[in-house]
């Protein structure tokens, strides 16, 4: 350092950052969805229902889809019977003999692979779409974003439906009409953000600095982008797994040799208004449960990540 | 004469996941009628929380943990709800320095000025958007009759400041706390707007607090000032005394430490390191790790008021002489 | 130092335009008149600066002084006219000149927050730029960043931290090491105290006078704060609404502003010494960059003005050894 009279920079006691230790942006985003209560325990909630079906092989008694063990002579027993194969079906069974129990837990293991499979995917495609429409800009920029508003326009039930009659049955086919039904949400979110972004003033440090236009936008923008996107996932899951659900109930969603919940409820339904709810009620429930927990810890992610409220 | 605010020892605390935030902690002074009191700081300093303290603004987690707070000899910290808001728009008034958190962007303005009225005093309508033309002229916005049935976003930044300025003077206010109004605004705005606050305290007698950082326009405005750094009151005095012969070594580090102050072509005098977070103030005077007369006792204790002639007070175990050969501006 | 500028600016002016959008053109047909929005931001100045100069740039909003600062720093392309570099116009350079060349002019933004990216370590904002261009390699990155953090003040333990754990300060400091990475020889500073206390602003001020005389620095130095500017600046350019108004050595424009628009900015500073001040004001609001008004830009709010002020625009004429300025009042009166 240049020793000018009388000036010595490091004149401060302290030049160092306000905060102690490395704190990555992540870890403050942790801390600060930890302090609501109802959205841990909804974290809490999604993080059993995952795990149980994850680990479904190991704590059902029977496998659903293996159509050998299943005993038509066991179907409709209400809960806690004792079926034909040996063991209780602890939320009784469906009309083909399945367990309830474990047909809930496999089908969960379906029905959340569709959902966090399809995000994921149209998350990636649509943010793709929406960086390059908010940094090109022009014709480009508009017309990507009335093909977005005309996705959007469209029910997604709709489109779904139109998609699948075409493609058929089969998990890889849901999947992929869930995708052209979900892309455009990512797309318009990612536009808006890193429209904002686009103007901060990293980005013009980083053309002062020389550095090219792919760089800009996926090593600065990009992730500055993935707050919204990481809400949208999480309610655009549950809306993928509720979608899925809805089809299969209609009939044109998942094969019955592949049961989501959708399918079982929609096996059950006929039985609905009789005394055997249990066939529709169990898996109605579980669905329920799992698209309340995903949008509560959603919704935490949502007011944590929101711009205003962060100080 | 009595005075129109008197604050007293009041302390502002805010609970946080990090701890207790003391924003505001022990500032007593008095405002008189017609009079202008700078209150100067830097960010951290606890300005703006001691403005809110006094409007009732402050939410929670914050809260007024003690003192009083007095408007005409009536205490407000207590004072329920309703109570407040009797007085909020109609004794006391605030100017913000974003107009448009005075301004609703998607009502006219007659209509926001109406409803100001209209919390306070049963008037008629007619009567009611006279007085407001009224105002609009008095802040000298040309056309008021006309502007009044636009909309915020068809003002440009100085205007809706006056516009926000003619909102707090409508139902007369005692006492007007503007906080850094002019901050965003260019120079030459910025003194059309303070030649206008001057013009109007003088002539109706309202007091004014003028939140800012900016000693200058504290210099051009107000008759007294307050100096305040992490929460604390460090010195109040008369404008003349504290400018020219600064007793606590923050004061006269600030001043001596303004560009305008400089010798161009020289280093500016600095005051070393960073305002301590307030969270973790430290124990003993809070100034004390910058300062550079500080000794053993000032890192150990927290320094009292000391009591200066000519209505001057210093917080500061070794405030510089008033009296003696003077320490301000000119020594070089 | 030499005489030959470093940064060379010619009739440069910059424009803004909204064209009329679908919408707008269907109503055009319809019979309604919309027409593109156009945003003079710069209308043709000329500015040189030479090497080792502090230029102070000043002016209040819709000035272009802002828009000027990032066409030198490369930001910006012009919509008219040239940048030259050290004598070599900027558009006819070899891809390696040009890159050169706009390496060395870098710019310090005002806002602390912003001006750094929240999801990038300390190290890698300040390394990034020269890790690319090759000036390092990456594995001399933390000792590199060390030697330019302490140069800035800093302390480099704290390299692998993110810019939210830092204060104001320190985040303005942070941005003056990243454009320092580089080896810039001139650096554009907009508003980039502007944002600090005042206790920090005169570190960072003092940082900045010692970086010129370590590194030879050239300076353009944007500011609103006339305190700031007279400090700091050999030469003071004054700027209303695109145009250059005038331009003096420091302390001749301080003591004896000649145009009416500096004379009356000059008079409306707040100062220490003004006490009870009977603040007087010119009349008028700064009027819209969409809309300059006709003639000079500053007619509708000039005391002076007379009868050839809305018609004739004023150009800047040399008044004396050094000094600018653009009024008629120079040049045969305004009747």
């Amino acid at each position: 350092m240049s020793s000018s009279p009388g000036q010595s920079l490091s004149t401060a006691p302290t030049q160092g950052p306000v905060s102690a230790r490395v704190e990555t942006p992540f870890q403050r985003f942790a801390a600060a969805f930890l302090e609501d209560r109802v959205a841990v325990a909804g974290l809490a909630l999604l993080a059993f229902i995952i795990l149980s079906s994850l680990i479904a092989p190991w704590i059902t008694p029977q496998n659903p889809y293996d159509l050998t063990r299943v005993d038509l002579l066991d179907s409709r027993m209400p809960p806690g019977s004792q079926t034909m194969e040996g063991f209780t079906a602890w939320l009784g069974t469906d009309g083909v003999g399945r367990d309830l129990y474990s047909g809930i837990l496999y089908g969960l293991r379906i029905s959340l692979v569709v959902g966090v499979v399809s995000g994921l995917i149209a998350a990636t495609l649509g943010m793709s779409i929406g960086l390059i429409s908010a940094y090109v800009g022009g014709k480009l920029d508009t017309f990507i974003m009335r093909l977005v508003d005309l996705q959007l326009s469209l029910p997604s039930i709709l489109v779904a439906l139109i998609l699948v009659a075409a493609l058929g049955k089969g998990v890889d086919k849901i999947i992929i009409a869930l995708i052209v039904v979900q892309w455009a949400y990512y797309a318009r979110t990612v536009r808006g953000t890193a429209l904002v972004e686009r103007n901060k003033e990293y980005v013009d440090a980083a053309r002062a600095l020389g550095l090219s236009k792919s760089r800009i936008i996926f090593r600065h923008i990009l992730p500055n982008c993935l707050a919204p996107v990481i809400v949208v996932l999480t309610v655009q899951t549950a809306h993928a797994i509720s979608l899925e659900a809805t089809l299969s109930f209609l009939g044109v969603g998942l094969p019955q040799t592949e049961p989501s919940l959708g399918v079982l409820i929609a096996n059950g339904f006929q039985y609905m208004l009789s005394d055997r709810y249990w066939i529709s009620f169990f898996p109605g429930v579980a669905l329920l449960l799992t698209i309340v927990a995903i949008n509560l810890v959603g919704d935490r992610i949502r007011d944590v990540l929101n711009p205003r409220l962060e100080k | 004469m009595g005075n129109v605010l008197e604050v007293s020892n009041l302390a502002t605390y805010f609970e946080t996941r990090a701890g207790t935030v003391k924003a505001v902690d022990g500032v007593s002074f008095a405002v008189g009628r017609g009079e202008v009191l700078g209150l100067v700081g830097e960010s951290g300093s606890g300005k703006s929380v001691t403005g809110c303290a006094i409007m009732g603004l402050v939410d929670p987690p914050g809260r007024i943990v003690s003192g009083s707070i007095k408007l005409g000899g009536k205490e407000l910290v207590g004072l329920d709800d309703q109570g407040m808001r009797a007085i909020r728009g109609k004794e006391i008034s605030m100017i913000f320095q974003d107009p448009m958190m005075t301004l609703n962007p998607v009502l006219r303005i007659d209509t926001q000025m109406i409803e100001a009225i209209d919390a306070h005093e049963k008037t008629s309508k007619k009567a009611a958007l006279a007085r407001a033309q009224q105002a609009l002229e008095k802040v000298g916005i040309p056309a008021a009759a006309d502007r009044l049935k636009a909309y915020p976003h068809q003002f440009s930044g100085g205007m809706r400041q006056r516009v926000a300025i003619a909102i707090a003077l409508l139902n007369n206010p005692s006492l007007i706390i503007a906080d850094e109004p002019t901050t965003a605004l260019d120079v030459t705005i910025q003194s059309q707007i303070l030649a206008k606050m001057q013009e109007l305290c003088a002539d109706s007698g309202t007091a004014l607090i003028w939140i800012t950082h900016d000693l200058t326009v504290v210099a051009g405005l107000a008759h007294r000032v307050a100096v305040m750094y992490a929460g604390r009151l460090v010195e109040t005095g008369f404008v003349d005394d504290v400018l020219d012969h600064p007793l606590h070594p923050y004061t006269r580090g600030l001043l001596r430490s303004l560009p305008s102050e400089g010798i161009p072509g020289q280093p500016l005098e600095q005051i070393p390191g960073m305002t301590p977070s307030l969270g973790r103030l430290p124990p003993g005077c809070a100034f004390a790790p910058r300062c550079r007369n500080a000794t053993e006792i000032c890192h150990r204790s927290s320094p009292e008021g000391t009591v200066f002639p000519n209505q001057r007070l210093a917080r500061c175990h070794h405030p510089f002489d008033s009296v003696a050969q003077p320490v301000g501006l000119t020594e070089r | 130092m030499s005489t030959e500028s470093i940064i060379s600016m010619q009739g440069i002016s910059k424009r803004f335009t909204t064209p009329v959008d679908l919408a707008g053109r269907l109503a055009n047909l319809l019979g309604a008149n919309h027409q593109p929005q156009t945003v003079h931001a710069v209308s043709d100045v000329n500015l040189a600066v030479i090497p080792g100069e502090v230029v102070g740039l000043v002016g209040e909003s819709g000035c272009g002084k802002s828009t000027l600062g990032r066409m030198v720093a490369g930001i910006y392309e012009p919509t008219e006219g040239k940048i030259s570099y050290q004598g070599k116009d900027m558009r006819l350079m070899t891809q390696t000149e040009a890159r050169q060349a706009s390496l060395s002019v870098q710019m310090i933004f005002q806002d602390p927050m912003s001006s750094l990216n929240p999801r990038m370590r300390v190290i890698d904002i300040v390394s990034e730029a020269p890790v690319y261009h090759g000036i390092i390699e990456s594995a001399e990155r933390g000792d590199y960043v060390a030697t330019i953090l302490k140069k800035v003040g800093l302390d480099p333990v704290f390299m692998q931290r993110y810019p939210h754990q830092f204060s104001g300060g320190q985040r303005a400091r942070i941005g003056i090491a990243r454009a320092l990475a580089v080896n810039p020889k001139f650096l554009v500073c907009d508003e980039s105290v502007a944002a600090l206390d005042v206790s920090i602003q005169a570190q960072v001020l003092n940082l900045f006078m010692l970086l010129r005389q370590e590194l030879n620095l050239t300076y353009l130095f944007i500011s609103h704060d006339l305190g700031v500017v007279r400090h700091l600046s050999d030469r003071v350019v004054i700027m209303y609404l695109g145009c250059v108004v005038e331009t003096a050595p420091a302390a001749e424009l301080f003591d004896a502003p000649n145009h009416p628009y500096s004379q009356a900015l000059l008079e409306n500073v707040p100062t220490l010494k003004l006490r009870h001040k009977r603040f007087s004001s010119i009349k008028g609001e700064i009027p819209s960059p969409m809309n300059p008004p006709t003639g000079c830009h500053f007619h509708p709010r000039c005391p002076k003005a007379g009868p050839r002020c809305s018609v004739e625009q004023p150009v800047l004429r040399p008044i004396s050894t050094g000094r600018q300025s653009a009024c008629h009042l120079n040049d045969g009166g305004v009747g």
